[in-house]
């Protein structure tokens, strides 16, 4: 069994008076691709900006790569390795493509060169010229999301609706990356709607409601699952 | 040949340079403010404190250390800013949860302590500073004279400018201060440390004053108003060009100098006014100013 880089456990968040996680836990091993499933509001993202540090309050604990992380700053979080895609996207529109795409500092070594990322993302060589980085369509703006996180040095990214809104044909793009990260031996939590999008990629599964894991499985478990997962996913 | 519109053309080019003078100064205090507000998103009421601050420092520097203009230019801007730095570490960091009114009313409260304080200690009259001697006298450039300081100062806030300017739109350090401007959290998430960013932006704005304050000192008296007065223009000028926009600051601040020295010329009885008036057009026809975006 390798070893555990992501660690959650009891963690409770809050937005100012709002309390939205309610005791999560779930654990992710080096090389792993986990998905958090969940219907609208289950927590999923909340989730993943607690382990950024982003919530207004968090308490349990958050252990990367063996640091315990949860009274620690933003920043601080960022260089243990992790590389953070919202939801949002976050692109900047006062920045270029390519100056969108090198900001990210390093947090780690053995992080992909320009090229490479190129190689993965054709679309974003030919725009890298572009004024504004809001400039770029929804799906290319996703894949430079993604793309400016894999040149620091992360090796443990987290992913959150990196597939919404976006044409098949792009889904099934950003799909073959997440396969090629996998082989290079990225670790992936995915925040996922779209399950039959999630479901040949990830290892294993955790289904959150109610700002609580509420179930999970492994991959290879996921046919006696469907009946359950159409409950709580209302798929 | 030696008039232009039916006037002097020595009398109009001697306006053009008192234009272009004071709009050195709007510049760079606007800039200032731009550069403030953009990461802070509060409008720095002690900005004009602060420059009179930096005329202080120069006068200080001379006659208690014997250290001379060309030495103020640089210590002072970094002694003044790390008092911002002192004021946004230990007071205005403690507000960004809040309301911004409430950033606005503790620098607002600043000023008045801070001016109170030099008008306690060095009463209301202007105190002289001595031009430095490689920059006394002046050329004359045929159409006009042109002393020597005064083209110093206008030459040396445009290389300022444009240095901000660049370092800001065209450097790694400029792309994290946009990026923050934009989306301060993401920034942090990707691992720079924006609370220290946004503490060195502030004491650099400040700088920014206080250098405005060493160039003015030779020109204006020192006096502890001497901010007071001159900022409630360069607001103007700030509303003008559009809040938090760097180009906007620096293109309106010159251009609303000119313009002021102009209309000296051709309508003196407006120019103390010129510029609240394009101010109160600017806002009905633009609110977000001629360079803000929205
Ligand atoms: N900034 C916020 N302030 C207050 N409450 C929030 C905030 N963001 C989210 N919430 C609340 O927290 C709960 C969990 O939201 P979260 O965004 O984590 O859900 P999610 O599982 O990502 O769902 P989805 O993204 O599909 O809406 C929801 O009830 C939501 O209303
Ligand atoms: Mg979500």
């Amino acid at each position: 069994m390798s070893e555990v880089v992501l660690n959650v456990s009891g963690l409770q968040a809050w937005y100012g008076e709002s309390h939205v996680l309610h005791g999560v836990d779930f654990a992710v091993r080096k090389g792993e691709v986990v998905t958090l499933l969940g219907r609208n509001g289950a927590g999923r993202t909340s989730t993943l900006r607690s382990i950024m540090g982003l919530v207004g309050r968090r308490t349990g604990s958050i252990v990367v790569n063996d640091v315990e992380t949860i009274g620690m700053a933003t920043h601080k979080i960022a260089h243990l390795g992790i590389g953070y895609c919202p939801e949002e996207r976050a692109i900047f529109s006062s920045l270029s493509v390519e100056e969108n795409l090198v900001l990210p500092p390093k947090v780690g070594e053995g992080g992909m060169s320009i090229d490479e990322i190129y190689e993965m993302f054709p679309n974003l060589r030919e725009r890298r010229n572009t004024a504004q980085g809001t400039k770029l369509s929804g799906g290319e703006q996703q894949m430079l999301a993604m793309a400016r996180i894999l040149r620091t040095g992360a090796h443990l990214l987290l992913l959150d609706e990196i597939t919404e809104g976006l044409a098949p044909v792009i889904v099934q793009a950003i799909g073959r990356v997440i396969v090629k990260l996998k082989e290079r031996g990225f670790t992936i939590v995915l925040v996922e709607q779209n399950f039959r999008f999630a479901a040949p990629l990830a290892d294993r599964h955790y289904v959150m409601e109610h700002g609580r894991i509420a179930e999970s499985f492994a991959a290879a478990e996921l046919p006696s699952k469907t009946a359950m997962l159409h409950e709580y996913l209302g798929v | 040949m030696d008039q232009i519109f039916g006037i002097p053309i020595n009398a109009f080019m001697g306006q053009l340079l008192i234009g272009l003078i004071n709009g050195s100064f709007y510049a760079l205090l606007s800039l200032g403010l731009a550069v403030i507000f953009g990461l802070l998103n509060i409008i720095n009421f002690t900005h004009g404190a602060q420059y009179m601050m930096g005329a202080f420092g120069a006068y200080f520097l001379l006659n208690k250390l014997g250290l001379n203009y060309w030495w103020a230019l640089f210590v002072v801007p970094i002694l003044v800013g790390a008092t911002g730095v002192v004021i946004e570490r230990f007071m205005l960091s403690k507000l960004y949860k809040l309301d911004h009114l409430y950033g606005l009313l503790l620098t607002f409260g600043l000023a008045l302590i801070i001016e109170g304080i030099f008008r306690n200690e060095f009463g209301s009259a202007g105190l002289p500073y001595s031009m430095p001697s490689q920059l006394e006298g002046g050329h004359n450039l045929g159409f006009m004279f042109l002393p020597n300081y005064r083209g110093w100062v206008i030459g040396a806030s445009l290389v300022v400018c444009i240095g901000t300017w660049l370092l800001i739109e065209k450097t790694k350090l400029g792309a994290y201060l946009r990026a923050a401007t934009e989306n301060p959290k993401m920034v942090e998430a990707f691992g720079v440390n924006v609370p220290r960013m946004i503490t060195l932006t502030y004491g650099f704005g400040v700088a920014l004053a206080a250098l405005a304050g060493v160039f003015a000192a030779p020109i204006y008296q020192v006096s502890p108003q001497m901010g007071s007065s001159l900022i409630i223009v360069v607001f103007a000028v700030v509303v003008i060009g559009g809040m938090g926009s760097i180009l906007g600051a620096v293109i309106t601040g010159f251009g609303l100098g000119i313009i002021e020295g102009l209309t000296k010329v051709f309508y003196p009885e407006a120019s103390n006014t010129v510029i609240f008036v394009i101010m109160a057009i600017v806002l009905m026809i633009r609110p977000q100013g001629l360079f803000g975006q929205r």
